[in-house]
Parts: structure tokens; C-alpha cells; sequence
């Protein structure tokens, strides 16, 4: 446990040290804001719908690139020699990674959070959807993350990993719009697979425990498959 | 203290390590020579657990791996080759981060072993600078910092003197020796006279076989037996000296090595006898004048590459 903390706390950071953070942040900021803000006074509704309702696409183009150098560049450098000799095990170091990744991500929602405060101050905000809608970002950042974990340890190419990432985060960002390309059999179950329709459950404010399973899922899956890529590519 | 069986390594279809076996003793020295290529990081990164080998058996202290890998790693200090570190970190956050890695908590005991370390190594100009900003050297210091974090018990340091200038070689070696008092070193390299000045006990690898395993000193024994008697003669030719040595001792193996400022020649005589004495009191009575007249042994130089291309033929 302690491990995982000191590689958490190591990755997180990281971030900060280097400038990605302040980039990735304030393009996060800027477009995720452009995009409410622009519809915002001519629906003329206090809520925050349209926001979450864009991030899952947002998501699946920053989160990638947040988390591509995670393995990646530990690949390229050599660190990664270094960080699998000491006494670590590869469930540590991906549980490590992972959670750093979940929490920058967190921290990048933290200044929306400016958003409920300011509508408030102008309408009346209802704040289930706002709580519900800031606990399933956090849940789809965490399945993201995951994602784009699993994306950088198949390379040690940073760009590769991002693509790789963003197409794994892209495709289940829009599996639910894509179904009448699928056979009628298969709808459910590729239903079910899409984030948003989970994602869009919770941001209303319904906190539904199949939703929070599917996410905790989509996490335990690829977090899975990282080790399983970690054990075998060496 | 370390005993390793048949190891063996393919990558894909190509054998980089084929049966290697080793043991080693606690507190021993074991340089592990070879060409580039040969499979001396393979091997190196299968003791540190860092690849699984496709064969053979890897036992520290009673552990086996893979079973104990991750108590092996806890018991192994590892320097890998040009000594990888985190570029964005400072020197301490770096040291700090592999201590917690390695679970010391304590820490009073952090502090005393970075106090340790820091002297040890030389640091202590170094541990607010970010590592990007070092030279090779200090880099390649704060990485065996880092292998000897814990104070482990084995050292495997991988071209630890790679790419570096003289003074620091000689530095990391100091290094080197100072901690092989009391520590097991498995060390490669490809620089013979490193080999030589701080080993105990060599082992020569080529094309993933080892070729030659023996102590230092016996490995050197070995390679003076080989040696002959270089004799540079002014005032003569060729022909004519060849004659005077043949009829002192019609045994010797006499060789021409060419006419540089004079006649150049190499003696050798059976039973490896020093016949110097001799050859100054014959050539004494004629009007030769001897330039140069030294006893050289085939060096560990010639050694391994006898031993690395003979592999290399075969």
C-alpha cells in the first residue's frame, strides 16, 4: 500500500514539475468552457447539463494525453529497468500510475467548479445533478485513465500511445450513437459497453449502483490487461 | 550466495544467453567480460529479475526465482547500464523516492543512510540540482546511490564506468572497491584493465556461452606462460643475427617482428625460461648495439580475444 502511494504521489507530482500540467489544464479550461459557455445564455437554463454532456468527448482527447508518458517514457528512458528492479510489484506500479492519473484529472475538474458557483449566483441551481454529475466525471476520468494506462504500456512511443489511447476512449464514447450499425442481437450488450449512456445516468443525479459497477469494471479490466502487458513484454 | 544454472534467454528465435552457469560467493568481486553484444546486460537483467529467463534457475540466499522474485529484488542493488534516473527529479527527491520505494520509512534511518550515501559517493555538491542538469559522471554516481540504497547485500552494476573520462573511472572504481570490502559485485564490462584492477574472479562471456571463468590472478598466470622476449638489434641484419641466437640455443622460436630501427625480433623459448641474461652475455662479444631487450607476456587482452573469436569460429 505504501508503495502504491509513493508511486502516486511520485506521478502526481510529475505533472507539476514538467509544464504539462498548466497545458493540458488550461486547454482543458478553455475549451471544455468555450463550448458551455457559448450555448449557456440562450438556453438560459441554471444547470450544468450541457457541460457534462460534452465531456465524455473532451475526455477522450485529454485524458489520453495526459496519460500517455506514464509508461511510455519510463520505456524510453530507461526508468522503467530501474522502477521493475526494485521491490515493487507490476500490480503496485499500475495501481500507482493509475490512481496519479485519476487524480490529476480531478484536479483539472476542481476550477469548473467555478461554473455551479457563478450559475447560482444568477439561478437557482438544482444541486443533485451537479454532485452526481462531478462524481460520474470523476468515475468516467478514472475508466479513461485506465484506458490510456493500458495504451502506454503497449509502447514506448508517447504519440503512439496517445492515439491508441484516444481511439480505446473514443470508441466507447460513442458505441451508444453507433448502434444501427450493429446487429439487433448484439444492441444490449453494446449498449451496456458505451460510457456515456452510464456517465449521462449519473449526471443526472441518479447515483445508480449498475453504472458505478460498470466504471469500477471498465477500470478492473484494463488495469488487468496492463499487468497482463507489463508481464509479457518483457 | 548466488547460483545460477543453465540460464538461457531467446529473444523471439535468437539466443542472446545460451546455458550460462555461475556461482558466487559472498564478498566476491565477478567481472563479467565480454564483446559487445555478448549477453552480459541479458544476463544481468535476469539476475535483477527485471527478465524472465525462457530457461535455466536463478537462486540468492535459498530463493528461487521467479517464486521470491520480488524478495530477491529487495536483497539486489541494481545499476543499470548508463544509469537511468528521472530527468525532472532533484537529486534528493530522486534518492527519496527510490528509499520509499524500497521501504525504508524510518526517517532517522533515511537520513543517516543519505548521509551515508551522500559522503560515499560524493554527492553533496549535487543534492538540490535537478538530475537533467548533471554530467555523465555525477549521474552515473547518484545511480549507485541508488543501487546501494538499502545497503544491500549484492551490487550488480552494469557498465558502471561506461562513456566516462579517466579521472572518473578511476573515481568509480575507488567506489567500486570501497563498498567490494564487504558487499558481493557482479559487475560487466568490456574494458579489460577495469576487470582486471578490481576483480577477484573473471568470467568471459562470447555469444551468449561463457568461454572462461577463473580468478584474476590465474587468469593472468595463464596468460604469462605465453610470453616472449622482444629483442631490438642496431648494427647487424637480420639474417646474420637469427644465426648467432640459433647457434646459442638451436631450441629457441625465433620470429622476425618487422625492421624498426633495427632488427626486431621475438624469442620465444620452451619452458617459458627468462634466457635475458644470456642473450645480453652472447650479444656482448660482438659490436651489436641492443636497443631494446623486455620480456612481454601475452596479455589479458590476448587472451579474450583468443577466447572471443575462437567462440566467434566456432
Amino acid at each position: 500500500m505504501t508503495q502504491i502511494k509513493t508511486i502516486a504521489l511520485k506521478e502526481f507530482k510529475d505533472y507539476f514539475i514538467s509544464p504539462i500540467a498548466y497545458i493540458v489544464i488550461s486547454l482543458f479550461l478553455i475549451v471544455s468552457g468555450w463550448f458551455f459557455f457559448s450555448t449557456f445564455f440562450i438556453f438560459g437554463r441554471a444547470d450544468l447539463r450541457d457541460f457534462f454532456s460534452l465531456l465524455p468527448i473532451t475526455f477522450s482527447f485529454f485524458i489520453p494525453a495526459i496519460t500517455m508518458r506514464l509508461f511510455a517514457e519510463e520505456k524510453n528512458v530507461g526508468t522503467y529497468e530501474t522502477l521493475l528492479t526494485m521491490p515493487v510489484s507490476f500490480t503496485q506500479i499500475a495501481l500507482g500510475k493509475f490512481l496519479a492519473a485519476t487524480a490529476f484529472t480531478a484536479a483539472m475538474l476542481l476550477p469548473t467548479l467555478s461554473y455551479p458557483l457563478f450559475i447560482a449566483t444568477i439561478g437557482s441551481v438544482d444541486p443533485g445533478p451537479v454532485i452526481g454529475g462531478y462524481i460520474g466525471a470523476v468515475l468516467l476520468a478514472g475508466a479513461y485513465c485506465s484506458m490510456g494506462l493500458f495504451a502506454s504500456a503497449l509502447t514506448r512511443n508517447q504519440i503512439i500511445a496517445f492515439i491508441i489511447g484516444s481511439a480505446l476512449c473514443f470508441t466507447l464514447t460513442i458505441l451508444d450513437r453507433m448502434l444501427f450499425f450493429i446487429p439487433e442481437r448484439l444492441v444490449p450488450l453494446v449498449e451496456y459497453m458505451g460510457a456515456n449512456a452510464h456517465f449521462m445516468n449519473i449526471s443526472k443525479g441518479i447515483i445508480d449502483s449498475r453504472d458505478i459497477f460498470y466504471f469500477a469494471s471498465v477500470v478492473f479490466v484494463f488495469i488487468f490487461s496492463t499487468y497482463i502487458v507489463m508481464k509479457e513484454k518483457n | 550466495m548466488i547460483d545460477v544454472q543453465n540460464l538461457t534467454k531467446y529473444y523471439n528465435d535468437f539466443c542472446a544467453v545460451d546455458g550460462i552457469s555461475l556461482t558466487i560467493q559472498p564478498g566476491e568481486i565477478l567481472g563479467l567480460l565480454g564483446p559487445n553484444g555478448a549477453g552480459k546486460t541479458t544476463t544481468l537483467r535476469m539476475l535483477t529479475g527485471y527478465y524472465p529467463p525462457s530457461s535455466g534457475s536463478i537462486r540468492v540466499k535459498g530463493l528461487e526465482m521467479p517464486r521470491d522474485t520480488l524478495k530477491i529484488k529487495s536483497l539486489i542493488g541494481y545499476l543499470p547500464e548508463s544509469a537511468p534516473l528521472y530527468h525532472n527529479m532533484l537529486v534528493y527527491d530522486y534518492l527519496d523516492y527510490v528509499a520509499r520505494l524500497k521501504g525504508m520509512t524510518d526517517p532517522s534511518a533515511k537520513e543517516s543512510r543519505f548521509r551515508e550515501l551522500v559522503k560515499l559517493c560524493g554527492l553533496s555538491a549535487i543534492m538540490s540540482k535537478p538530475i537533467a542538469t548533471l554530467s555523465k559522471g555525477l549521474k552515473q554516481r547518484v545511480g549507485i546511490a541508488h543501487a546501494m540504497m538499502t545497503d544491500p547485500e549484492i551490487l550488480i552494476l552494469d557498465e558502471p564506468t561506461s562513456g566516462l573520462d579517466p579521472n572518473q573511472i578511476a573515481e568509480i572504481r575507488d567506489i567500486i572497491r570501497g563498498i567490494g570490502k564487504e558487499k558481493t559485485i557482479i559487475f560487466s564490462t568490456h574494458i579489460l584493465s577495469e576487470a582486471e584492477a578490481t576483480c577477484d574472479r573473471i568470467a568471459i562471456i562470447n555469444k551468449g556461452k561463457k568461454v572462461a571463468d577463473d580468478s584474476t590472478a590465474n587468469l593472468k598466470q595463464g596468460a604469462r606462460q605465453a610470453s616472449f622476449i622482444r629483442l631490438t638489434l642496431q648494427g647487424t641484419d637480420e639474417i646474420r643475427a637469427i644465426e648467432r641466437l640459433r647457434a646459442m640455443d638451436p631450441d629457441l622460436n625465433i620470429a622476425s617482428a618487422g625492421n624498426r630501427d633495427g632488427v626486431c625480433l621475438e624469442i620465444r623459448c620452451p619452458e617459458n625460461k627468462d634466457i635475458r641474461p644470456d642473450l645480453y652475455l652472447n650479444i656482448k662479444e660482438t659490436d651489436w648495439i641492443i636497443t631494446e631487450l623486455s620480456r612481454e607476456s601475452q596479455a589479458l587482452e590476448q587472451i579474450f580475444q583468443e577466447l572471443t573469436q575462437e567462440g566467434a569460429s566456432a
